[in-house]
């Protein structure tokens, strides 16, 4: 039965490639490559090094971002989901923000702080740090009652039931936020990469955009969805061996 | 009634080890205890029964110090409570375990919160978790066990703090039948040879005449106690006795009679 | 929060964070930040320009409709991939992964494709809003109630009946949570879409704000925005309440 669903998935990703490289050949538009010519152009581009600068270039303000809004993410949402007050006071904003089309703010982010570093980390950090603080925040907050309880009636200080109880038992949520933060994350860096200045894999996209080497651009595309895709899916991976027996029952987006 | 002595007042020559006076507990307008006392012996079990809503959980967590009374006040061993403390531990309905912490991990927990090192608690904590039945489980996960078995660590964990008093809320409500009927056997053993004072919540009847030694009948809105049952023959006659015991069953058909126009 | 006894509502921390912004308006630290009364007159006179009624006319007719593609197409998807397991096992790897895919790297290839206008703006904001709606759809079907199943067929209900009296009310509650979550990402790619095509709705705008460093204005349409985006997705919180009561009964 375990191969079932192995060829399955097989058999689905021929048929979309498949479907791909018919609509290439056709051809459907003279902006649509086929499968393999855009693979073709990947590998192409894998070998002489494009895609190790590109991606050196992309990943920069990617991981800076991500490690401040974790960093910063995680406090604060820790800071909310404890006290009273903190909730009151920073809960509206990361609400709204969660709600809100951040990216309207990349053109008023440029203007104040230029087209470098600075910017590309500031988008990602917007679009990123919100769900982290809503769900540190609200992991925090559903910790069980009886757990809580059953650390004061077993006489621990208020520190220990925060060190060894609240984390831990929010830590999957946690968890979870960071990696819904990191999907944001990709969605930032590469819009800010499209928006502000082309560098690194939006600047093989616009570029080849610009010159009509729509099999790289297709590549381009290609690699970073890939790229996302699988690291999202480690993450995953490494999410449910990490907690595997603990509750779950959160979902939040 | 002949067989069980009905008697509000302090009964046998047993002296307190718990008593709660006056207790009154209001939730914003609605007064979940009234004016509540009670005496519970050192050594034995007693129950707090009564139908949902009566306010035996809120009378426990008040014991336990987890919730702090409206008016009256809580003493053990002549002590006024003023919060949780050493000398009681509690059992969790929902059995409140750590789920990324293996079994000895939890069993130790109340030891560690005391500040004992780790070698030493876990040595505690093994030894009782081998009491419970759960030998060889050790290094389980809690998610790994089945219903009852969660609750025996439960149980040994409040055993391994060596509290002289053990509160538990419904523990085995959440447990199936058969498990239910083998842990109250159990605990009799328990009141038996560990010399410690018991107060149990339950909403089963025949929980609370097997098991109890008293037995407080709550009723509600406001809660009060209604009535206070000292089964006083079968306890002798062995566990597999009791069931068939005429005057065991006579209390269970009591307490329905009084029980039966509050049960919605 | 409480204070002196009395129970601060929810979002009142807003106005404490308003006066923050008009101080370090009015303090002129940075030209970025006017003080929000500025801003807040600014808006009454933006709101009654024609070009941002163009713009907020042309993203509301590109969200309205990437929206009802989102909604169209994802729940029948949903729906058949929760009933027919082949068909499931098909799509669900596709569904996840672009559930999430950074769906922004897309955009270029609809603009090549569609051309820099309307078209390739509602299909940003319906692959925003399509994938959660499938998903949902999916799981409403499968966690329907073996039970609910087995009840309709022993008091012989058609296939028809059962799939409209039945099915689909039992789905109902996680079908709508999907569409609020599509709704709220639908929001986010419309103007994803729209800064990345400058020249229609809002994105033009951004544009001659910025090329005409007209901050007030910018803030002014920022609010705008993100007040709708909010309250939209609190309606339809709402609204989700209303309708999913018995979703924690079944």
């Amino acid at each position: 039965m375990a191969n079932r669903a192995l060829y399955l998935k097989f058999l689905s990703a021929v048929l979309l490639f498949g479907a791909w490289e018919v609509a290439g050949r056709i051809p459907v538009s003279f902006a649509f490559p086929t499968f393999l010519e855009s693979m073709g152009a990947l590998f192409r581009m894998i070998g002489d090094g494009t895609m190790a600068t590109a991606y050196a270039e992309t990943l920069r303000p990617l991981v800076v971002g991500v490690a401040i809004s974790a960093f910063l993410g995680i406090a604060i949402g820790l800071w909310v989901g404890l006290s009273s007050f903190f909730e009151w006071l920073f809960s509206p904003i990361f609400i709204v923000m969660q709600a809100a089309p951040l990216a309207a703010l990349i053109p008023l982010l440029v203007l104040a702080y230029g087209i470098g570093l600075t910017s590309k980390v500031l988008v990602v950090c917007i679009m990123a740090m919100p769900v982290i603080v809503l769900n540190t925040a609200g992991a925090v907050r559903n910790t069980p009652e009886s757990m809580k309880e059953m650390g004061k009636a077993f006489l621990a200080t208020d520190l220990a039931i925060i060190l060894k109880i609240v984390i831990p038992a929010a830590s999957p949520v946690i968890f979870a936020g960071l990696r819904l933060g990191i999907s944001a994350g990709f969605i930032g860096a590469i819009l800010a990469e499209l928006k502000i200045t082309p560098t690194g894999v939006g600047d093989i996209i616009t570029y080849s955009r610009s010159i009509a080497d729509y099999p790289s651009m297709y590549a381009a595309i290609f690699s970073i969805i890939l790229l996302a895709v699988l690291f999202l899916n480690l993450l995953e991976k490494i999410e449910t061996v990490l907690f595997k027996g603990n509750q779950r029952g959160y979902v939040s987006d | 009634m002949a067989m069980s002595q009905i008697d509000p007042v302090v009964i046998d020559n047993a002296e307190s080890a718990v008593s709660t006076r006056n207790i009154s507990k209001n939730y914003g307008d609605v007064e979940a205890l009234r004016d509540l006392s009670l005496e519970f012996p050192r050594g034995q079990l007693t129950s707090l029964l009564g139908p949902s809503g009566c306010g035996k959980t809120t009378l426990l967590k008040i014991i336990a110090g987890l919730l702090e009374p409206t008016s009256g006040e809580v003493e053990v061993n002549g002590k006024t409570v003023t919060g949780p403390g050493p000398d009681r531990a509690f059992v969790f309905q929902d059995f409140a375990l750590l789920p990324w912490a293996s079994v000895i991990r939890n069993v130790a927990f109340g030891l560690e919160m005391r500040g004992m090192g780790k070698s030493e608690r876990e040595d505690i904590a093994a030894k009782y978790i081998k009491e419970v039945g759960l030998g060889g489980f050790e290094h389980s996960y809690p998610h790994e066990l089945s219903g009852g078995m969660r609750q025996r660590v439960g149980l040994a964990r409040a055993l391994s703090v060596d509290a002289e008093v053990l509160l538990m809320d419904e523990p085995f409500s959440a447990v199936d039948e058969q498990t239910r009927r083998k842990f109250q056997e159990d605990l009799l053993a328990l009141v038996q040879n560990e010399n410690k004072t018991f107060i149990f919540v339950t909403h089963s009847i025949e929980e609370a005449v097997y098991v109890s030694d008293q037995i407080a009948l709550l009723l509600p809105r406001p809660s009060r106690v209604h009535e206070i049952i000292r089964p006083s023959n079968f306890r002798s006659k062995g566990v597999d006795n009791i069931r068939r015991d005429p005057e065991y069953l006579d209390i269970v058909d009591e307490i329905w009679a009084s029980l039966r126009t509050y049960v919605e | 929060m409480t204070l002196f006894g009395y129970r601060l509502p929810g979002m009142s921390s807003l106005i404490l964070w308003g006066l923050l912004w008009e101080f370090v308006g009015q303090s002129g630290m940075t030209f970025f930040v006017p003080p929000l009364s500025e801003v807040l007159s600014t808006l009454f006179e933006v709101v009654q320009t024609a070009a941002f009624q163009k713009a907020l006319y042309e993203t509301t007719y590109a969200f309205l409709a990437g929206v009802f593609f989102a909604i169209a197409i994802g729940i029948p998807v949903g729906i058949l991939m929760g009933k027919n397991r082949l068909l499931d096992e098909l799509l669900l790897p596709w569904v996840n992964v672009f559930l999430s895919a950074p769906l922004t790297a897309l955009v270029p290839v609809l603009m090549v494709l569609f051309g820099f206008g309307m078209k390739a703006i509602i299909i940003t904001t319906t692959l925003f809003g399509i994938w959660i709606i499938i998903l949902n759809s999916r799981a409403g079907v499968k966690q329907i109630n073996r039970s609910l199943v087995e009840m309709a067929h022993s008091f012989g209900a058609s296939p028809l009946d059962a799939f409209f009296k039945i099915y689909f009310w039992a789905a109902l509650p996680e079908i709508l949570g999907g569409v609020r979550i599509g709704i709220i990402r639908a929001v986010k790619g419309v103007i994803i879409g729209q800064l990345l095509i400058s020249i229609v709705g809002f994105g033009a705008l951004f544009e001659l704000y910025s090329a005409n460093f007209l901050m007030a204005h910018f803030w002014a349409v920022l609010i705008v925005l993100f007040a709708l985006a909010f309250t939209i997705s609190e309606f339809l919180a709402y609204l989700e309440r209303r309708v999913s009561y018995y979703a924690a009964k079944r």
